[in-house]
């Protein structure tokens, strides 16, 4: 018999962000309420979460690079990333961003996943180049069209990251499907799999160049 | 050897300095929250092992107390103004760019020199975390050179390093809260309750329905768990081996790759993933939360309707 009234703790995930709670806070309650609802015992469900945020603690270390990247800035970081930008003849931020994009790909699919980020590139570098091509091109921009231009930074941040880890063999992700399949008697080689990424990854690349240079006509013509 | 005990104890050392941030910056009408939450963070870095599973379970709840009762506020203040750094940024140049390239640069070579030459053999560093560890050796030095070249203030990595933290506020420690609410999740039992679902409203005979249902299933369940990668083990137990490996005779290799590769056009429309999706819209100080996932779904359906169509082309007619 398969207990359902656990899947109620997703629906608190959904409900809680859907109605804008502090999500760490709806975080914390669906995972109580799912663990009672699954009869564990209080204190069992709580040392099962605390055992978890302890051993995930590799996820926040990233941000241990705050203090170099907010010292850089003090020193205007930002307004030289902008000025470097602002001196390329021909820059757009759908340029910008599509250069970007194939180096952030091919660098995960060398395995060097951590040499770019949110925090260790994009904020820093990418959205001020981005920032200063599409002033450079349109003028000063209002404040959607900025808050656009910086998601869209972000965005292609991940698209690169997800869309070329995979190709490198030694990736946790690789290991994660060898040994999912190797439970069911499947033997696959880290290489069988991987090459297979790469299909995947240029229809990642050829989609997020598209819209970019969308963007730079959407902002072309609104210039107009 | 260097494992990664070390790089969590550096670890604590920079929360720590945020902590120290924030009860300096009077700015903040709320400091003492901010500096409490800091505080807390460097705790788990430090002695996290030594607390026991509930010790971490109250840190947590402790997290989520502050957080929750909006303890956590933002600083009005930037420490120097834009005609400043504009000066600033004239004065140093291009060669600013060099400290924030040390970083990637020692990630980079570190990678390369204890991977592919002799010094993997050597046993400084815990093959395990030979980039976490190369990490924190990257922002050592940055800050050394940075101290050297520019001379800041003392204190100012400290504050600077405050500043962005506190403008990320408690987003910073959400995608460790959610991999902690995924522990949970996995000892309820909630991935063999989903894959019972999904595997009783599979259709046999079709292969490219069940191919579909393979990749939304991945797609929704990664949504749901914020992470393709605790969706992967349910998907493939449900559908994967049972109906499109075995049954249709389907090529493994596509089904595992391109299996996954479907579930991360999921992490692209989830706020569950929030050091993808949320951090970095606090970091980049958008004013939609949501904003980075908003325009990211409009890459992933596209990119959704290519996987699908990869694992039915290259797993079953090629």
């Amino acid at each position: 018999m398969i207990e359902y009234w656990p899947l109620l703790g997703i629906a608190l995930v959904v409900l809680g962000f859907a109605l804008r709670f502090n999500p760490l806070l709806v975080v914390a309650v669906a995972a109580i309420a799912t663990g009672l609802l699954a009869h564990m015992p209080f204190l069992n469900v709580l040392g099962v979460l605390g055992h978890g945020f302890n051993e995930n603690r590799t996820v926040t270390l990233i941000y241990i690079v705050l203090p170099v990247i907010g010292l850089l800035e003090r020193y205007g970081l930002q307004q030289q990333a902008r000025a470097l930008i602002g001196r390329m003849r021909g820059a757009t931020v759908g340029r910008v961003l599509v250069l970007y994009l194939g180096f952030r790909q091919i660098f995960a699919a060398l395995g060097l996943t951590s040499v770019a980020g949110q925090a260790q590139t994009v904020r820093p570098l990418v959205v001020p180049m981005a920032l200063a091509a599409a002033e450079k091109e349109h003028g000063e921009l209002d404040e959607d069209t900025a808050e656009h231009v910086k998601a869209m930074s972000a965005a292609t941040d991940n698209v690169g990251l997800f869309f070329g880890e995979d190709i490198f063999i030694a990736i946790s992700s690789i290991l994660l499907i060898q040994g999912a399949l190797k439970a069911y008697g499947i033997e696959l080689t880290p290489f069988e799999l991987s090459v297979w990424a790469i299909p995947s990854a240029i229809c990642a690349f050829l989609i997020q160049a598209t819209r970019l240079f969308l963007l730079d006509r959407w902002l072309r013509k609104r210039a107009r | 050897m260097i494992d990664i005990h070390w790089v969590y104890a550096f670890s604590g050392f920079v929360f720590a300095s945020f902590a120290v941030a924030s009860v300096r910056d009077t700015a903040n009408p709320n400091r003492w929250g901010n500096a409490a939450f800091w505080a807390l963070l460097a705790v788990s870095f430090w002695f996290g092992d030594l607390l026991g599973d509930v010790g971490n379970g109250v840190l947590v709840l402790a997290l989520v107390a502050l957080a929750g009762v909006h303890a956590l506020g933002r600083s009005a203040g930037e420490s120097t103004s834009n005609e400043e750094r504009q000066s600033f940024s004239e004065r140093f140049g291009n060669k600013l760019f060099l400290p924030a390239l040390i970083i990637p640069f020692t990630a980079f070579l570190g990678t390369l020199l204890f991977t592919y030459t002799p010094l993997k053999d050597s046993g400084w560093i815990d093959a395990k975390s030979v980039t976490l560890v190369l990490l924190g050796a990257g922002v050592i030095i940055a800050l050394v050179v940075c101290y050297l070249w520019i001379r800041p203030p003392v204190m100012s990595s400290v504050d600077e390093g405050g500043r962005l933290a506190n403008a990320i506020g408690w987003a910073l420690v959400l995608p460790q809260m959610l991999a902690a609410l995924g522990a949970v999740f996995a000892a309820a039992g909630i991935g063999t309750t989903i894959g019972a679902l999904a595997g009783e409203i599979i259709p046999h005979g079709s292969v490219f329905l069940a191919v579909l249902l393979y990749g939304l299933g991945m797609v929704i369940f990664t949504m749901i768990m914020g992470n393709a990668f605790a969706a992967f083990p349910v998907m493939v137990a449900a559908i994967g081996v049972p109906i499109l490996i075995h049954e249709d005779g389907g090529r493994a290799a596509v089904i595992g790759a391109v299996g996954m590769l479907t579930g991360y056009c999921g992490t692209l429309m989830t706020p569950m993933a929030a050091n993808f999706n949320i951090v970095p819209a606090a970091l980049l100080e958008l004013r939609n939360q949501y904003g980075v996932v908003k325009v990211q779904i409009a890459t992933a359906i596209p990119l959704l309707a290519c996987n699908i169509a990869i694992l039915y082309v290259a797993g079953f007619k090629l």
